[in-house]
Formats: structure tokens, sequence, C-alpha cells
């Protein structure tokens, strides 16, 4: 076995040219085949890349995707999302639990199955979901969880995929369950566009030219952020540096958000598209796609379509026979962890470091990818560029509203009729949005994702854009039998969970803030604990290295800003002898009284 | 009206914030011009004489025993000060805190020589007489357990840091801490 072990590693490492910053594929190999990277694999690879343990174990120790000690053949990873628990995850959590024999974390006594809770899947739009290795499974219920595993126990390679689901999800390199859920598709990314169009248009003009085209569309980024993308590629584009990068963000990670997933299913050609143009922009010869280890299902299609455009001269040397114009993009995979879509966590990936942000300036566009000027957009931020191109900066201009033009993908989940994928122009209000997707009885949405914010009724006439209310795409839905607060707890456990730890405000800030959420969910707040959060929920987001902890306290801060009420009466009142009410003694002293035998001889 | 009364009490801690206390030297004269000290390890009286105006706490509550005297000090003094970052955070002790205390225990009790030689206990019992508070599951920072009025931090937060607070707070003055009595690293 060691032996196998030995001449793997050496095989993986040599394929990646025995290149440190290929770590992230090596370490992935390695578990694919072993189920684990274990220590004696940890000690190997480091030998075989002339580095440190360290920097193979700290990537290793990072990732949920990950381990260091052996899971099943099969990992079984259920979506634990807010919208998937609202749609009766616990249920198949437990009836998996059942059939398995075996708890959340446990892996079968044969060494088969391992059972696991993982945050969003990216398929809010058909809970309960989960991966059975790569495979999505959607829908679930009890009775599905039967089948499944009885096909598993049968054959841990067995096809779970009975139906294949509508559009690219049935071709035969995907061959997933998955629905694309197109509810309304618009102008810009769900329309038709022949490959090569946008770059030819492109390729006419002067690099410089197609910046100006870019920044005179006014279009801005499409993960959140919104920052100027024509103005972030000429900051990259007039950085000095003799490489330079275009990084395409596909780590759609924010719970709730699905739409890069039906982008990257049925759009793919125009992410590139996009890509390549930005590729040309800024000088760039070489250009990476970092996908979520959640999306691997959607990998050998992709690359499918990356050699297609080579064949047709769309990547490689001398694209659309531009002659000095040469071009080509690698799928970086990822392995599971939210801050890398944080664009510099993302850049530490890449290079086969942990998902760790870097300190800013140097920014990307000056010094990113292998420390050269790198521009770093979303996946649908690249195809508004390639329509940018194709149709010119007027007419993305004039779709839209105010400084936020053109459309917007959302991925509308929770309570509702239709959810799925919309693409609207900037500008809608909460409320066309809501009759749009057939939700009823709505009490409150959460726009942004976790990291965004909690709205009620009185902000229903909002409009969805840059100047209002921003959002990389998620929208959640909740009605008025929802519990905002538990919705609240849940996205803080998640960022908890998320932080990277490099910082402090948000790795002791995050838990703190819980902590405090918790108290007054058992009913053991004070009125002077509401003060208390947001006091710390602003320092934590004043604090923060990166937008993760700039963003965190939002769930808390927000549903405490327009549901207080709800906060206010679980309140109790202080005592009056200046004690901590939620402090619970005989609690605390429950697990010394087990090992003595005895009760306290204090009457609590 | 005489004098305002100090309390004094070291919970889960070394005792060096008390040293610390002392180390403002002769200055404890002119302290003691300012206070009278009531229960306290310094001059060793067991319980409150009555109501007195600020209690200094040193360390965290890691046994029933710490939460019953801190509960005391609460109801008997106006106002109440965590000193250095046991009291504050739990410090040193709460190091256990993400240990289970069944592992806690048999570390330092278990005959079971892979496990420390920390004391010689042939029985490999835990010692179990009703006299001996509880420990808590973890080590508790004080203010969860009461309302603080103020922190002083520091490991041991300095003697004059302590003294310029006690000064200031006696006669009513803002307290003005140089940065260099606040600065740890």
């Amino acid at each position: 076995m060691s032996e196998t072990l030995e001449s793997a590693v050496k095989a993986v490492c040599s394929e990646c040219g025995n290149d440190r910053e290929r770590m992230m594929d090596i370490v992935r190999a390695i578990q694919g085949k072993f189920g684990c990277v274990s220590s004696e694999a940890m000690d190997m690879i480091a030998k075989q890349l002339a580095t440190h343990r360290v920097e193979v174990e700290s990537v290793v120790s990072f990732y949920s995707f990950l381990s260091d000690r052996p899971k099943g053949k099969v990992v079984i990873r259920l979506c634990d999302d807010i919208i998937d628990e609202m749609a009766g995850s616990a249920d198949v959590a437990n009836a998996f639990a059942t059939e398995l024999g075996i708890g959340i974390g446990e892996t079968t006594a044969d060494g088969k199955i391992t059972l696991e809770h993982t945050p969003c899947i990216g398929m809010c739009d058909q809970v309960p979901a989960a991966m059975v290795n790569d495979v999505v499974v959607t829908n679930l219920t009890p009775a599905k969880v039967k089948d499944i595993v009885a096909k598993l126990k049968a054959d841990v390679d067995a096809d779970l995929v009975d139906a294949p689901g509508d559009g690219n999800n049935a071709n035969d390199l995907v061959k997933a369950m998955v629905q694309n859920n197109i509810q309304q598709s618009g102008d810009v990314i769900f329309a038709g566009m022949e490959p090569g169009a946008a770059i030819k248009k492109a390729l006419e003009m002067a690099p410089k030219d197609v910046i100006a085209e870019v920044t005179k569309s006014k279009l801005r980024g499409r993960g959140g952020a919104g920052f100027p993308t024509g103005l972030k590629w000429k900051f990259t584009s007039d950085a000095p540096g003799a490489e330079k990068f275009v990084l395409c963000n596909a780590d759609e990670g924010e719970p709730g958000t699905f739409k890069d997933r039906v982008i990257l299913t049925e759009q793919p050609d125009m992410m590139f598209e996009g890509m390549t143009v930005a590729g040309y922009a800024i000088d760039a010869s070489t250009g990476v796609v970092y996908l979520r280890a959640e999306y691997a299902y959607l990998r050998e299609y992709l690359e499918s379509v990356l050699a297609r455009r080579r064949s047709d001269g769309l990547l490689g040397k001398s694209v659309c026979g531009k002659d000095g114009f040469d071009f080509d993009i690698r799928i970086q995979m990822g392995a599971g962890a939210y801050i890398c879509g944080e664009e510099t966590a993302l850049i530490s990936s890449c290079e086969g470091l942990r998902g760790d942000p870097k300190n800013r300036p140097p920014f990307p566009a000056q010094e990113g990818y292998k420390a050269g000027p790198t521009t770093v957009n979303n996946v649908e931020t690249f195809c508004c560029c390639a329509r940018v191109m194709e149709k010119g900066a007027d007419w993305f201009a004039g779709i839209g509203d105010g400084q936020s033009v053109g459309t917007k993908l959302l991925s509308i989940s929770g309570d509702c009729g239709k959810p799925g994928i919309y693409e609207v122009p900037f500008g809608i209000t909460v409320d066309e949005m809501l009759k749009m997707c057939g939700a009823k009885d709505t009490a409150a949405v959460q726009v942004g994702g976790a990291s965004g914010q909690m709205i009620g009724k009185n902000d229903f006439g909002r409009k969805i854009c840059y100047d209002d209310l921003a959002t990389g795409g998620s929208i959640m839905i909740f009605n008025s039998k929802r519990d905002l607060l538990k919705v609240a707890e849940k996205f803080m456990e998640f960022f908890v969970d998320e932080s990277c730890g490099y910082c402090t405000p948000c790795r002791a800030g995050n838990v703190l803030l819980l902590n405090a959420l918790k108290t007054i969910l058992a009913g053991k707040g004070e009125a002077s604990d509401l003060e208390y959060i947001e006091t710390l929920g602003n320092t934590v987001i004043k604090a923060s290295r990166c937008g993760l902890g700039q963003t965190s306290p939002n769930p808390i801060l927000t549903t405490l800003k327009n549901f207080r009420p709800a906060y206010e009466a679980l309140l109790v009142a202080p005592s009056k002898d200046g004690y901590q009410v939620s402090f619970d003694i005989k609690a605390a002293v429950g697990d010394a009284a087990a090992i003595a035998g005895r009760d306290s001889v204090h009457a609590y | 009206m005489g004098k305002p009364k100090l309390a004094t009490t070291s919970l889960c801690g070394c005792f060096g914030c008390h040293m610390s206390v002392l180390d403002i030297d002769d200055r404890i004269l002119k302290l003691i011009e300012l206070v009278d000290f009531d229960k306290s390890p310094i001059d060793d009286i067991k319980e409150f004489t009555g109501p007195v105006d600020i209690g200094l706490i040193e360390g965290g509550c890691c046994n029933e025993e710490n939460v019953h005297v801190l509960k005391d000090f609460r109801k008997n003094c106006k106002i109440l000060i965590s000193v250095g970052d046991c009291a504050i955070d739990g410090g040193i002790p709460a190091l256990r805190n993400n240990i289970p205390l069944k592992e806690c225990f048999d570390e330092a009790y278990s005959t079971d020589n892979r496990l420390g030689p920390a004391v010689l206990n042939p029985s490999g019992k835990v010692p179990n007489d009703p006299e001996l508070p509880l420990l808590l599951d973890r080590v508790y920072p004080c203010s969860e357990i009461v309302k603080i009025d103020y922190h002083l931090p520091g490991c041991p937060p300095p003697a004059d840091t302590i003294w310029e607070a006690m000064v200031a707070l006696l006669t009513d003055k803002p307290v003005a801490l140089p940065y260099e009595l606040i600065k740890y690293d």
C-alpha cells in the first residue's frame, strides 16, 4: 500500500511539474485516490516538491474537502443551508443516518461511506440537496434517501442519476439531475451569441479602446462588491509587470447563490469569451477559472468547451489569427472553502496555499497571482463583458437604472412558488421581484446572501441595484412563519465555520456575536446585550481584514435593525443584584457532579 | 463620613495581581490613608463587615466557591473591578476550556502512567470530599457571572496601573493611564 502511495505521489507531482504552486491539484488528486492525504502522503509530497511539510499540511488542514484521516470511498455531503433546512433537510439527514447506521461526521464500519454536513452547494432552488462524492442529488426526501443508500451499499460507484436535468445537465459529460430552473431570461446573459463574436470585435480595436468601451458601458462587478470593471482592467493594464493574468471567480459560495452554476452549465462559451477579451485588453496570456469543488460535476464539460475553443482557434496561439495575442485558460479546482470567493484568498488558493486573504494594498490589479498584475472578475461579469463587446457599450448602458446598468441574475430561493434564476434589468423593486417569483405572505427577504441584509416589509419598495440593495445575486425569501433570529443564527454559525482565522476581529468577534445571539435565543438575554451586539458587530466590520469579517455581522445587525421587536420579545429583565441572568450554575457544575457522582452541597 | 472601603479577593488566579497591588511599595501607606481595607487576603478579614465601596477581583471562576465569592462581592461592593487577565478573560486557567472536564481529572489523578506524573495518587481516585467545591464546566470570566464596572487588563496589571486607577477612582478624577501602562506586547 505504502509503495502504491509513494508511486502515486511521484506520478501526481510530476504530472504537475513538481510545482509547489500546483499544490491544490496535487493534494486533491491524492485525496481522490486514497480517500485522504495521510501524514505519510504529506511527507512524500513535501519531499517530491522540495518544500516543507507545513506547506502541504497547511493546505490539507484548511479545505473542508481534504482530510488527513481516511474517509469512506463515498462521501455524502448534506447541504445544511437554511433553505434546505426549511425544506426538511433534518428529516433527510436523519434518513441518511438511519439507513447508514452512522451519525453525521462518521464513516460506516466497512469504510465505504462517510456522512457529513457542508454549507451551501449552490442548489437552493432544488432543496434539500446533497453531494455524493462529485454527484449532486436534489429534491431529496427520506424515501429517495433509502433508495440512494441501497444503491450505494450494493455498489459505491452506482449511478444515482435516473433522469438528468434540463439543458446541458443532460449532456453526456455532465449527466446531472440538476435543473437549471431558468425562470426568466434577459438579453445579456441568456441570449444567444456566436462563439468568437465578441473576441473578433475586440481584436479589431486596440486593447486600450477595448478597456475604454467596457468603461463606457458602466459595467460593474457582478460578484457583489460592484467595482467598475473597466477601471479594474485599466489598473491592471497600467500596472508594471512582465506577466499579467485573468482570473475568473467561479467560487460562488455565498449561501443562496446559484447563478454561476447555471451560467457554467448553459453559457460557458460566453464566460470564456469574456475572459479572452480581458486577456487581450490587459495583455495577459493566461486565464484561470477557479471552480468551486461543489461544481466538480461540470468540470469535464467545461474542459470540453475549452478544447473545442482551442481547436476553433478561439484560444491558444494567435487567437482568431491575431499575431501576438496568445491566450489560454485552465481550470483550477477549489476544495471547499467559502473564503476563496474573496479575490485575494482565491489568488492564494491558485498559488497552492491556504485560502488566506492577502493584505491590500497591493491590490490584485497591481500585484496579484504570482505577483503579476491580475484582473479577477466574476463569472457573470465576464459574460457581460462579452456582450458589451458584441453589442457595444451604448446598447448595454441602455439597460438598467442609473449607475446600475445591464441585467442582473438573481438566484431566488426560499418561500416562493417559483425558485430559480431570473435575469432582470437592474432597478427592479423587491415587491416586483416577489410577485415575479410567486412569493406569498413574505415577512422578510435576505438580499445578498448570508453576508447581505435582511429586510422587512417597509423596504419592499426599494430597488435591486448598486446604489440601493446591492446583491451578488442571492435572494432568500422567508414567510411569516419563519423564525428570523434562527435564520440569523444559522448565517452566523456559517461565518464562524468559514472564517480563515487570520485576524482576531473575525475569528473571535464572530464567535462572541454568535454566543450573544444564542443567549438571547435561550431567553436569557438582557437589553444591554443588544447594545453589546451592535457595538461588537460594528467593531468586527471595521477591524476585519477582508470582506468576510467586514460583512459577517450583517445578518445579526440587519435583523436587529429591521426586526428589533423580535429580539426585544425574548429579553428578560436584568437581575437586581447585578448577577448575569445568562449564567446557569446548575448547568455549569453538571459535568463535575456527574463525575463526582453527587450533587453540589448547595441547593441551586 | 469615614474613609471609603476596599475589598479584594483572588478567585481562580495565581495571586500575582495581589502581588502587583503590594508592588506599589510604600505607596501602600498612602493607600491606607485613602481607604480602609475590608474583606481581603491582605488584612485577612474573612467576611464583609458591611457595604464596601470598591471590590477588586483577581482571577476568573473555575468552581462553585469562586462563583459564591464573586456574587458576594457583587452584593457588597458598589464598584466592582476585574483586575488582570484571568478575571477579565479567564486567563491561563481557561486553557482547560477546550478539554472535557473528565480528561482534565484523568490527567491530574489517573494512575495510568501514560499520563502526567503530576500527583502521587496510588488509588487513582479523583478527590471527592463534599467539602471540595465542584468545578465548573469551564473557567468563566467574571463578567459572565456578574456585572463588572471596570476592567484593569494585564498579567498582572503593573503596580502603577493599579495605583493610578485607584487614586483616580478615590479622588473622583478621570483615569489617565499613559500608553506604557496599558500596552502588553
